[in-house]
């Protein structure tokens, strides 16, 4: 699944993303060379910061990689007013060009270890920085702009409250521009996308928002000291996604071995279940389902064939696409009844449960009962059983053809479209 | 109350009046009464909302850091009625446990901010010029508040449930000092920002952000380790149904295993993965022909040697499961015998992981105490005496000595018990499994068959 993911990685999105990001860079690096950069000091420990932070950047549910204490630092530089009793009289492109050279500083221990970056990521928050320096520093103006004035008169409070506001617009941006991301690689819709960067980004981004702000206002006071003090709360936020992330990935790789049963026990052929799952992902992701029933999904693809454990004798080949259609769907319920113990995994129990159906019936309209994912998954599954794991591109037509004889009653019509794409895809990658 | 003994009453009417006395005394001291209330209402109101969450060694409450600012924020004589207000916090707790714990924590609170005064520390008011002087105060004042609490919770606990006072104050000390150095970084953050920064209440919503935010991927977390639980126990389960005789056998292995892991003093991360391993052994099965599992025949050498493979099979099918790591070698190697003629490997000895060696045993007692197609559960004892009977050729002494001493202070439920009904139930053409590859009976036989 990664390797295909990176690999239709490089949209043309992500490059004018990248594009755009490394354009920014570039004439910040040329303006701020422009003057001598005045407190250095500060520019250096941000910097610092930053680029640990990158350092010890996680990756999140959905491959979703961030750096919760490099963006915070980034953002508490582009926020910060006095430090101490004296104004900062840093710009915008000093906001920029500090971020770019601490981000790629803090890339290098990765790089090091073979792990590229990922540069969509990257671009991604010297861009959201940019956003947020460009709404506060000119404002700022080195202690004599309008937010200036808030600060000298001792409304705090007010100036809290606008550094807040322009996180949280940085922070929307931030969600835009992933999801347009996403959208494209994915070939998704864009609005599932963006809904699903919001809810990806929200908890840790209102995390990184709030300490950006709170380093950028207790540096009045604490100068250096905010850094290190007001990165402890951070890093429990990080170390719990950590965790987080953990064990969801930990449950995907259970629920990949664990599914090889029917394989191992001779029910179905090596690997079926497992390229069933990732035809699956990609039909889903292109159809636009949201990041939670992206998980269900391919946790009802891994395990569709566990019924299959309890019939007496194994079906020739384990291909299903074989079997009487009653045989089919007594199958799917043995499965789903066995998931649905678990006491978890409902919708999966659910989706599994009614993969064998079809998705209308004669004289009838279309079953909305029965969930996309289903669909999505019956398709999979009979495609695969076709095919397996052969490359020959006259065996991989005539599935389609099939699929789409079957397109009246059997098979959901902008399921096998969206199959037919990804078979495509995938095969143009040489995978 | 009633259930109380009297000398627990006693100590906890002194506590309760002790901080009635620090209360009255208060209300003679200037603080700033707008932000008592606010920090009171911030603390009980967290603390019920949002009450501790905990889960491998982290707890994580949110109240706290309210309460350890708070003696920053309004001195000594404020915080103890910010402490006081843990009477209001809504728990399950009876009226008098409440009532406890808001005259302590009003005391712990009073001492801790008369220790932070004491240590030179400033009261509603931080400047840039006390950086980072404040620290130690702070410190101090934290590590003064830890220690009243462990020693008035020392004082109930063990005139209650007579316990030594010793084991209970070094236990609750040990528990809760980094928690309290942790919880009083917040509290010194919020308190930097509500009279430093001067951005009142406004400071104590940004602070407890990222804690909120860590809270709520905190209890994903916990859940998630919750649902994984329940789907590995019941996909091991769906394993099992190819063999009716064997349901629930993974589950009792593993906890036999734990019993005994816990005994020689395993680390609880290892406890863990051990737990996994045990519920995993025998996945490997899947990979042998159900007919060669319930032949009844006596098996031919590459039948036997099929079967053999299970454990491999296991392991070939989890070992994308990054966590498991140490548990691999147990699953692999359940079936290896300290005299050396064990499968896969034949490995003899210390050769044999440890996890293997647990499992090795707990395998076994199982196997015996459960009821098979073709007869019946042993009893424990019987069970015992095998192992004892096998202990240095097949078993590792250690692990069964284990076992058995673990076994007298927590009874083993055998799955075994209602084997006639069970008996009645079945079909009679269920096939008879005259071999069990786990009991150790079999495992003789099959030696002296092969050799």
């Amino acid at each position: 699944m990664t390797t295909l993911t990176r690999r239709l990685d490089e949209g043309r999105g992500t490059l004018l993303l990248v594009g755009a990001a490394f354009v920014l860079v570039v004439v910040s690096v040329v303006m701020a060379l422009q003057h001598p950069l005045h407190q250095a000091g500060i520019a250096l420990s941000f910097g610092a910061f930053i680029a640990v932070g990158e350092a010890v950047r996680l990756t999140l549910t959905g491959d979703r990689e961030a750096a919760p204490l490099g963006a915070a630092g980034a953002l508490a530089y582009a926020l910060i007013g006095r430090f101490g009793s004296e104004p900062t009289t840093h710009t915008v492109y000093d906001v920029v060009a500090v971020t770019a050279a601490a981000s790629l500083v803090g890339a290098v221990p990765h790089i090091m270890a073979g792990r590229s970056p990922r540069l969509d990521v990257l671009a991604r928050r010297i861009l959201s920085v940019g956003v947020a320096a460009a709404l506060f520093r000119p404002f700022y103006d080195s202690g004599v702009g309008v937010l200036g004035q808030l600060e000298m008169d001792h409304k705090n409070g007010w100036l809290a409250s606008v550094m807040v506001a322009i996180a949280v617009v940085a922070g929307v941006f931030d969600a835009v521009i992933a999801a347009l991301v996403r959208a494209d690689r994915d070939r998704a819709p864009f609005l599932s996308s963006l809904h699903s960067e919001f809810r990806a980004l929200i908890g840790l981004g209102s995390a990184i928002a709030a300490t950006g702000v709170l380093i950028a206002l207790a540096a009045q006071v604490m100068r250096l000291w905010a850094i290190p003090v007001f990165v402890i709360p951070l890093m429990l936020t990080q170390f719990s996604f950590r965790r987080y992330a953990g064990i969801r990935n930990t449950y995907a790789q259970t629920i990949r071995s664990l599914s090889r049963v029917t394989e191992v026990g001779g029910y179905t052929e090596t690997g079926h279940s497992r390229r069933v799952s990732e035809l699956a992902l990609g039909v889903g992701r292109e159809l636009g389902l949201s990041d939670q029933d992206l998980v269900d999904l391919e946790y009802a693809a891994l395990m569709h064939d566990l019924g299959q454990l309890s019939l007496a004798e194994p079906i020739p080949g384990g291909a299903t696409v074989m079997a009487m259609p009653d045989e089919q769907r007594r199958i799917a319920e043995m499965g789903a009844e066995v998931i649905r113990q678990t006491g978890v995994l409902d919708r999966v129990a659910v989706i599994v449960g009614r993969q064998a159906e079809p998705y209308r019936r004669p004289h009838e309209t279309v079953d909305e009962t029965i969930p996309l994912a289903s669909r999505i998954i019956k398709a999979a599954n009979a495609y695969d059983d076709m095919v397996g794991d052969s490359r020959e591109s006259a065996r991989r037509l005539e599935a389609l053809e099939r699929l789409r004889l079957s397109m009246a009653y059997d098979y959901d019509p902008r399921v096998v479209t969206s199959l037919a794409h990804v078979v495509e895809r995938s095969n143009r990658l040489g995978l | 109350m009633k259930n109380l003994p009297l000398a627990a009453r006693a100590y906890v009417g002194a506590v309760v009046t002790a901080a009635c006395v620090v209360l009255v005394l208060a209300l003679r001291h200037p603080f700033n009464i707008g932000w008592v209330i606010v920090l009171t209402l911030m603390y009980a109101g967290l603390e019920s909302r949002m009450p501790m969450v905990s889960g491998s060694n982290v707890y994580l409450g949110m109240g706290f850091p309210v309460g350890l600012a708070s003696y920053i924020i309004v001195g000594p004589w404020g915080a103890a009625f910010v402490g006081a207000g843990a009477v209001l916090v809504l728990t399950h707790y009876t009226v008098v446990k409440r009532v406890f714990n808001g005259a302590q924590f009003a005391l712990c609170a009073f001492a801790a901010g008369q220790a932070y005064v004491a240590f030179g520390g400033s009261v509603g008011h931080l400047a840039a010029s006390d950086f980072p002087r404040v620290l130690l105060p702070v410190l101090v004042a934290d590590l003064v508040h830890c220690a009243v609490n462990a020693l008035l919770l020392m004082g109930v606990v063990s005139l209650a449930e007579k316990v030594s006072p010793k084991q209970v104050l070094v236990g609750s000390l040990l528990k809760s000092v980094p928690g309290y150095l942790g919880y009083g970084i917040f509290g010194l953050l919020m308190a930097v920002l509500w009279v430093g920064v001067d951005i009142g209440v406004l400071a104590g919503l940004l602070v407890l952000m990222p804690l909120a935010v860590a809270r709520w991927a905190f209890s994903q977390y916990a859940a998630e380790q919750q649902a994984y639980e329940s789907t590995i126990h019941t996909l091991v389960q769906a394993v099992e149904t190819k063999d009716h005789y064997t349901r629930g056998h993974s589950e009792r292995v593993s906890r036999a295993s734990v019993m005994v892991a816990r005994f020689i003093g395993m680390r609880e991360d290892r406890l863990n993965a051990l737990r996994y391993a045990g519920i995993l052994h025998d996945v490997g099965k899947l990979g042998v022909p159900t007919k060669l599992l319930q032949k009844t025949d006596k098996l031919s050498e590459e039948e036997f040697a099929a079967i053999k493979l299970h454990p491999v099979r296991g392991l070939e099918m989890l070992s994308d499961i990054e966590f498991l790591d140490e548990a691999f070698k147990g699953i692999l190697h359940h079936h290896e015998r300290l005299d050396g003629r064990g499968y896969p490997m034949g490995l003899a000895g210390m050769q044999i992981p440890e996890f293997a060696r647990v499992i090795a045993v707990a395998d076994a007692f199982d196997s015996m105490t459960s009821t098979r197609s073709y007869r019946h559960a042993r009893s424990v004892e019987d069970a015992i005496t095998e192992l004892q009977r096998c202990k240095g050729s097949q078993f590792d002494p250690r692990m069964v000595d284990a076992l058995i001493a673990s076994l007298v202070k927590e009874p083993w439920v055998a799955s075994g018990v209602d084997d006639e009904a069970e008996r009645a139930d079945l079909p009679e053409s269920v096939s008879v499994n005259s071999v069990d590859h786990d009991d150790p009976t079999f495992s003789v036989a099959f030696r002296d068959d092969t050799q």
